[in-house]
């Protein structure tokens, strides 16, 4: 049985498509695969974690008491070498609490609940989709990952110039007016300590999640922070923003944050 | 020449204390920097190697630290691939001194024979060391 030329010219199209698009989709899968097997090598820990937008749940029914957001709060200053300053006005700050008025004004009324009045919120970087301190840091040390939404902070390339802090409607971010080293109570030898007129904020642990391993305040959280990949519809949060009222910090600003709150817990929401 | 006396004795003593330097160490022998590699670490190695040959580590490491530093926070990407193409983690903390934990033998060796100040320890953590 002869071909024609249609036949021969079709036949030949195919296998070279075929042919170009197995081989880089091999050669995907072995990059891939390269990539895990070098971080389980050198620290035994599961693959990196990853996703589209890193984002988080705090549900609030799980802190009942100030111990269990000062959990949280000391195993990120432990673990990112975070100052504790005498003076309240030298605070640097990762994650903390605040009043609900604070957290959320503009919410509040004189007939909430007390419980939900009188109780602290915990607060941290909300890692906006659209972060008012990218747009103004004229060196770019501040800037969103493409791969996972996180804002980060380029220590190196800081000026201090502090424009980030007067752009963040959070207070997320803190300035070192001090050198901290001497105020860091417990030295973590695996991260890096920051450097007077630098300023500083929480990373969603951008070093940990390389490793395979959550945020240190999830893993102390006992539940009540949940972590996770915003853009997938599959993930534990999406499912339990899917299914609970949530809210957001200062959403009228319109920087779309990535911390939602539940405030009566996902138990009665 | 007015005051003929006084400027040369002005000029000799100027110049004796110009000079002086080049006096005083005349015949001392400037020790040359060797840094030292003999820590618990590397001693423990079965391959006594950096990340790269010793050639290119002497000539570029500020480079590469500096390839590191942006790769690590910029692009969030924390392996680097050696010269035997073996893999490591980018960091200087965790990779660099967990190795070369003798900063004061090893990398201060050189600084300070050069006078260069690097900027490193500002922030990052050195290993913790007995004080010599």
């Amino acid at each position: 049985m002869s071909i024609n030329r249609r036949q021969f010219i079709k036949i030949a199209g195919f296998s070279t498509i075929l042919g170009i698009g197995g081989i880089t989709a091999i050669d995907k899968m072995k990059a891939g695969a390269d990539e895990t097997s070098a971080v389980q090598q050198i620290f035994g820990t599961p693959t990196p974690l990853t996703a589209k937008r890193w984002g988080m749940v705090v549900d609030l029914s799980k802190f009942k008491s100030a111990e269990d957001y000062q959990k949280c709060i000391d195993a990120c200053d432990q673990a990112h070498n975070v100052p504790l300053f005498p003076n309240k006005k030298d605070e640097v700050k990762w994650i903390w609490t605040d009043t609900f008025e604070h957290t959320f004004p503009g919410a509040e009324n004189e007939l909430l609940p007390e419980a939900i009045k009188e109780k602290n919120y915990l607060l941290l970087c909300n890692h906006c989709q659209n972060p008012p301190c990218v747009r103004v840091c004229p060196t770019k040390a501040t800037f969103k990952r493409k791969s996972d939404g996180i804002v980060m902070m380029d220590q190196h390339r800081c000026i201090g110039c502090r424009f980030c802090m007067a752009a963040c409607p959070f207070g997320a971010r803190s300035f070192n007016w001090r050198d901290p080293k001497p105020f860091i109570k417990q030295e973590n030898p695996e991260y890096p300590a920051r450097g007077i007129g630098v300023v500083e904020k929480c990373t969603f642990c951008a070093e940990r999640l390389v490793r395979g391993l959550k945020p240190a305040c999830v893993e102390k959280s006992n539940g009540g922070l949940i972590f996770g990949d915003l853009e997938d519809p599959n993930s534990e949060v999406r499912q339990i923003l899917a299914k609970n009222y949530s809210i957001r910090r200062k959403p009228e600003l319109g920087t779309q944050p990535s911390v939602y709150y539940l405030i009566g817990g996902i138990e009665n929401a | 020449m007015y005051n003929g006396g006084k400027i040369i004795v002005g000029l000799i003593i100027f110049l004796a204390f110009a000079t002086f330097p080049f006096y005083y160490n005349i015949g001392k022998v400037n020790a040359k920097p060797e840094p030292k590699i003999n820590t618990p670490v590397i001693q423990q190695l079965a391959e006594k190697k950096c990340v790269e040959s010793k050639e290119f580590m002497r000539a570029e490491h500020m480079k590469l630290l500096y390839d590191w530093r942006d790769k690590a926070i910029r692009e969030g990407d924390r392996i680097y691939e050696g010269a035997g193409g073996k893999k490591y983690y980018i960091s200087l903390q965790n990779t660099c001194m967990k190795c070369h934990s003798n900063k004061k033998d090893f990398c201060d060796s050189c600084h300070n024979y050069l006078a260069v100040k690097p900027f490193c320890w500002d922030c990052h953590l050195a290993p913790k060391e007995k004080k010599s």
